[in-house]
């Protein structure tokens, strides 16, 4: 039905197959949207956040997805700037989920601010001492960098690259996507840098506050370089999970190897410069303010040391490791097994440095408090991934996202010439016939 | 404008709660409330919801009878200066200026109208002294009749907190230039929490003029972010380096060390404070 807007050269799955998986995203998204409604004309009473959580689920998946969007400006800046020509092979898948995320992000601030019409007063009544001003500001240029990267992907759509127009703008934003790159390189530098800086400056509780360079706390850097550590991470494992549901081979091994591997060398880098700070923190500068770092870790019924341990050693030392050694990161098993657990590392860091920041009494007399969320937190918190999910099954059907799919599943000289749409029967007898040709050798 | 804040000495108000005095009758609270036109909801029962610019902590010393003592503690907005005049933990981070520190009175606002509700200053605030409006206040029949006018009342979606009765400043201010004064008394500038306690625990006037009795009680040393001289006054958290302008008096260590948290063996005057700046 739809094969005329289907890449050449590519078989996708049948229309049925691709409306229904689109149904099931759509109705999440659809609770989420209702949620969301209920949010903007109710109220922030909508939620389970109270005084002592002002942030609460929405702060920690808005730092994740942008924790794990990170692999946009980083693969970005190693493609472009960096000169690594293999990853062009990855680049505009992690282009589209960095736009996902970044999306996502910016609509769960629209829907977390209790007066969602005064949104633009961050812009317009800008404290510049504030982190989340930089945030607000560094967030809004990436995303609009996102745009414009994403934006001659969408060009290549077969139908849209027959008009000259946006042939020619294609290739011309393809030409200059270096300046892009670096630019939102540069920018994301500082809004996931500020990110941290959101929970490092707070000096009024010291489990969050660091110290550090001038007004940049430790925060900052690491919040940066776990995102650029992490984010390949998750851009790896949605591609992972991509191949597994479309049942192909999308990018080479020796593409994904060369990602996890430098992901790797940023998570141990990471870990250590995390282990430093942890313990600075820990020795110097919680016990300048009266509390031991244990007392963080005490007295009530969820945040344990178990805590810092999982995001540190299970998350962080096991999966640099495991992505660093050759046998562990060829072996694809023990790959997806690290960057999964590299995922939940920076989820945990994010949601450490949100809810556990929250939780921890500072006055005396005061007591832990703990937050479960309402079901519209969870269900406006699930939208953007409904949304995500959308997108990508849009963006897989209908664009070139991934420039070896067709060297790595060849379709036969009938419909190779032509973007392919299959019904069930004829599919299973093409599979069976491309399971019996050789896949090209790597280069 | 800018001649008459040279000529005359900026103003440092604050508050000097004596807790030996304190009965924790909760009449600072209510008339906080009633002075403010704080709203409130038909179930008050979750406190995690509960606006209350002033709320009255009790504390024990966690002994058991005959040596059990407890403490009540109230706690408005601490006006934190920060570590260097207007780094309040709040007003450092609001993203959009809609709290703001005074350099001539030293008392952090609330912008209602310019507040878009992002949270950030709950978060900041180790007191807990500000609070979200998750609802539209609703009034019962009849009391927007007794709502004080002074006071915008504030809508959903909005931070707020104790403001020192800033209307009252300005109230006293424009009496004072109505009568050809420049200088407003001691008495013409008070809160509602000061005047409401029946037990006169507390005291409230400029720290910066050695007149007022706060200045007297706290002997604050302006030299090192106003600290109390007294041995007997504290602040709450005092290690942070809030600089809250919120004193607490009490004749009893265990009262004045549970303002603050102390490692195992250290003792509360013997804690250097440490500088975040």
């Amino acid at each position: 039905m739809d094969s005329a807007l289907i890449p050449e050269g590519v078989k996708r799955c049948p229309t049925w197959k691709f409306l229904l998986a689109l149904a099931i995203a759509g109705a999440v998204l659809l609770w989420g949207v209702v949620a969301m409604l209920m949010v903007w004309f109710k109220g922030l009473n909508q939620t389970n956040m109270n005084d002592y959580y002002g942030f609460a689920l929405w702060i920690w998946a808005d730092l994740a997805f942008i924790a794990l969007g990170g692999g946009a400006f980083f693969t970005g800046l190693l493609r472009y700037i960096f000169g690594i020509k293999e990853l062009k092979n990855i680049i505009n898948y992690a282009v589209l989920i960095g736009f996902i995320c970044y999306s996502s992000a910016l609509l769960i601030l629209a829907i977390d601010i209790g007066q969602p019409l005064r949104g633009w007063f961050i812009f317009w009544h800008a404290n510049v001492h504030s982190m989340l001003t930089e945030v607000a500001f560094c967030l809004s240029c990436y995303f609009a960098v996102l745009c414009i990267e994403y934006l001659p992907l969408v060009l290549e759509n077969r139908q849209l690259d027959r008009v000259p127009f946006f042939h020619n703008l294609s290739h011309n934003m393809h030409e200059t996507m270096a300046v892009f790159a670096a630019t939102g390189a540069f920018l994301s530098f500082f809004h996931q840098g500020s990110l941290g800086g959101v929970s490092g400056v707070l000096f009024g509780r010291p489990f969050s506050f660091r110290t550090g360079i001038n007004v940049w706390p430790w925060t900052f850097f690491l919040f940066t370089w776990s995102a650029a550590a992490y984010g390949p991470c998750f851009t790896l494992s949605i591609t992972w999970l991509t191949e597994k549901i479309s049942g192909k081979k999308l990018v080479k091994d020796n593409v994904v190897e060369l990602l996890a591997k430098i992901a790797g060398w940023m998570i141990i880098t990471y870990v250590v410069a995390k282990i430093i700070d942890t313990v600075y923190w820990a020795t110097v500068t919680a016990p300048s303010l009266g509390f031991k770092w244990t007392f963080f870790y005490s007295n009530n019924p969820l945040y344990g040391k178990w805590i810092l341990l999982t995001e540190i050693v299970i998350c962080g030392i096991i999966p640099g490791l495991l992505l660093i050694s050759g046998p562990t990161r060829r072996n694809p098993t023990t790959r997806i097994i690290a960057l999964l657990l590299g995922v939940l590392g920076v989820s945990i860091n994010r949601w450490v440095m949100v809810l556990q920041v929250m939780a921890v009494p500072v006055m005396s007399f005061d007591k832990w408090v703990l937050y479960y969320p309402s079901w519209q937190e969870v269900a406006t918190t699930l939208l953007p991934v409904a949304y995500g999910v959308i997108m990508i099954l849009i963006s897989y059907r209908y664009l070139p996202i991934f420039p070896q799919e067709a060297e790595l599943n060849p379709v036969d000289s009938v419909s190779a010439s032509d973007g392919v749409e299959l019904e069930d029967g004829q599919q299973d007898e093409k599979e069976a016939q491309t399971d019996g040709q050789a896949v090209p050798a790597e280069a | 404008m800018k001649q008459e804040q040279t000529k005359h000495r900026p103003k440092r108000y604050g508050m000097v709660i004596d807790l030996d005095k304190c009965t924790g009758c909760g009449s600072c609270m209510v008339a906080c409330m009633a002075e403010n036109n704080v709203p409130f909801k038909k179930d008050e029962s979750d406190k995690l919801l509960s606006i209350t610019w002033m709320r009255v902590y009790k504390i024990t010393n966690g002994k058991s009878f005959p040596d059990s003592d407890i403490c009540y503690i109230p706690r408005p907005c601490q006006h934190c200066a920060g570590q260097h005049e207007g780094h309040s933990p709040c007003v450092s981070v609001c993203p959009a200026t809609a709290t703001d520190y005074s350099r001539e009175t030293g008392i952090v606002s609330q912008i209602y109208t310019r507040c878009f509700g992002c949270r950030y200053c709950m978060a900041a605030c180790p007191y807990h002294a500000r609070y979200f409006n998750w609802w539209d206040p609703v009034w019962p029949d009849g009391m927007e009749k007794y709502l004080n006018p002074d006071v915008s009342p504030r809508m959903r979606g909005v931070v707020e907190k104790c403001s020192f009765c800033f209307h009252r400043y300005q109230a006293a201010k424009d009496k004072a230039y109505l009568e050809g004064r420049r200088v407003v008394e001691e008495d013409e500038y008070q809160t509602a929490c000061t005047q409401a306690c029946p037990a006169g625990a507390i005291v409230f006037g400029d720290l910066n003029n050695p007149d007022h009795l706060v200045h007297k009680l706290v002997k604050p040393d302006l030299k090192n972010g106003g600290r109390p001289r007294n041995p007997e006054v504290f602040r709450l958290l005092e290690r942070l380096g809030t600089n809250p302008k919120v004193y607490y008096k009490s004749s009893r260590q265990w009262v004045r060390k549970a303002g603050d948290n102390y490692l195992p063996g250290e003792k509360p005057g013997a804690v250097i404070q440490k500088s975040h700046s």
